[in-house]
């Protein structure tokens, strides 16, 4: 009855249709699957318009659109992790992880269903978000074309990335670790350069932001918007780092949990 | 003899220096309620966890229905369920939705009919639609016995099962438990400290004291054993360390 990649699908599926009903049913999670993806681009909408409509010429002129993209990307970041994490503490918060970790369903299948919930949390987030930002303020990131969906999945896959290592540290420490939850992501945003280029921070910041996909996506969108070229080179660089980093996250949180089992604290967070 | 259902070996837990459970062992036989009583600290929630895979032991090896829980606890895991009033399911969601989900996770065929036969069976009809959070708790224990019943499992375990409940609704969910258990043959572990309920349902009892096994028998010859006559004060003889020296030493 559990075994196959079938029976994995129709957990990972159930997962998933656990979060939909959940989501469904409850008006302040829908809200808010939009409201931040919408603040934000109204926050950098106005500022770019602002900009643009102050006679700035040449670079600056250019760079308030950029502004409204450079949010709206870091905005898939932040939701993909956002909301991995958020649905795993719907979990503890309704104290229900302990029947989910005595039912056939296998901790890497968890992370499985938390990536899946994770992206349509995002895309539903950022679908009106980026379509409002196109209409309204007439910045449109699909106007990037097939180098937008490298962008989104890169991101993506880095939220997923930090976000299954930080729900990881919750289950071997416990509920005092929410906060990073909230915290961490935020820490990389100096360094990703998202609204300037990483060549002004300083040396030994640059050396950390070679090693963040996310800094690698920035500038690869700074090169489209205002270069008219797309850097493989970048998306490349951030597709193997996300894909290091996933595999990291994946292991961070499948060894808290085999601790979490070891230390006992699985028991305490499932009651 | 058939092959337990479940087999535990050298059982030993410990967190730091305290030693949860020292090398329990004991075996449970296929369709029969088995009691595991202690007082707090004796270390029956640990082997609970144990035998269900959320807690790594120190030593020992279990098997439940033949498959060895550290190695494999997934073959087993499909075949059992759980329920316990401490550990709560999504408030948000209505009782049907939960059915569905763990029913899927369980890989439950025809689980639409598999939740109206439970409906039908815990007078949940009513409900199915209603959230899990605006239940009563009478209404909550039915709901989490449908979840726990979802897969129709061989091997069902159960903390305090009839716990918070008013006399008549335990009364209830007590029989019901016993029906489902001679109906499908299946094998219940319960801990409680309801001792009623373990005079009435258990036919074998467990007794642990300090993370050791200090007793196994029926309530009759526990009853006979210790010269009391109830559960109670059997209960009482063990946590007060009243038990024979000669039966002080681990049970298998």
């Amino acid at each position: 009855m559990s075994g196959g990649i079938l029976g994995s699908a129709r957990r990972v599926g159930a997962m998933v249709m656990r979060h939909y009903y959940l989501i469904r049913g409850s008006w302040a999670r829908i809200l808010d699957l939009f409201y931040w993806p919408m603040v934000q681009v109204l926050l950098w909408g106005f500022i770019s318009q602002f900009i643009a409509s102050s006679g700035v010429t040449g670079f600056l002129a250019q760079a308030a659109s950029v502004l409204l993209s450079a949010a709206l990307l870091w905005e898939i970041m932040f939701r993909s992790q956002i909301s991995l994490n958020m649905s795993f503490l719907e979990e503890l918060w309704s104290r229900n992880l302990g029947h989910l970790m005595v039912s056939p369903l296998r901790p890497w299948e968890l992370a499985l269903s938390l990536f899946a919930t994770s992206l349509i949390r995002t895309i539903i987030g950022f679908a009106p978000a980026s379509l409002f930002a196109a209409f309204y303020f007439d910045v449109s990131v699909y106007a990037m074309g097939f180098a937008f969906f490298l962008f989104f999945l890169n991101l993506v896959v880095m939220g997923w990335g930090i976000g299954i290592a930080l729900a990881g540290i919750v289950l071997r420490v416990g509920m005092g670790a929410e906060g990073l939850i909230w915290a961490f992501v935020f820490a990389l945003a100096p360094l990703s350069g998202i609204y300037y280029p990483v060549s002004i921070l300083p040396g030994w910041c640059q050396a950390i932001a070679a090693f963040l996909p996310s800094a690698q996506v920035f500038e690869g969108m700074r090169a489209i918007l205002l270069d008219g070229a797309i850097r493989y080179d970048l998306l490349g660089r951030a597709a193997v780092l996300n894909i290091a980093y996933l595999a990291g996250g994946v292991a961070v949180f499948l060894l808290c949990d085999r601790l979490s089992r070891k230390s006992g604290r699985l028991m305490q967070l499932g009651e | 003899m058939a092959e337990p259902v479940i087999q535990v070996e050298g059982l030993s837990k410990r967190f730091g220096e305290v030693v949860a459970v020292g090398g329990v062992s004991f075996s449970i036989a296929p369709g029969m309620v088995t009691a595991l009583l202690g007082g707090n600290g004796a270390g029956k929630t640990t082997t609970l966890g144990m035998i269900m895979g959320l807690v790594t032991p120190t030593a020992g090896s279990i098997h439940v229905m033949g498959v060895d829980m550290l190695k494999n606890p997934q073959a087993a895991l499909a075949q059992m369920n759980f329920s316990s009033p401490y550990v709560d399911l999504p408030g948000r969601l209505s009782v049907e939705q939960l059915l569905l989900t763990y029913g899927r996770l369980y890989g439950v065929r025809g689980l639409r009919e598999r939740i109206a036969e439970l409906a039908r069976d815990l007078d949940l009809g009513e409900l199915l639609k209603r959230r899990y959070s605006t239940l009563s708790a009478g209404q909550k224990t039915r709901a989490a016995l449908a979840k726990s019943l979802i897969n129709r499992p061989r091997l069902l375990l159960l903390d305090e099962p009839t716990a918070s409940l008013d006399p008549d609704t335990g009364d209830w969910v007590r029989r019901y438990l016993s029906a489902y258990q001679e109906r499908h043959g299946a094998a219940i572990l319960l801990a409680s400290h309801n001792m009623v309920e373990v005079e009435r349902m258990a036919c074998d009892v467990l007794m642990m004291q300090k993370g050791r096994m200090v007793d196994r028998g029926s309530p009759a010859e526990l009853l006979a054993r210790y010269g009391r006559t109830t559960m109670e004060d059997v209960f009482l003889a063990v946590a007060r360390g009243e038990a024979m020296p000669a039966l002080s030493e681990p049970v298998a």
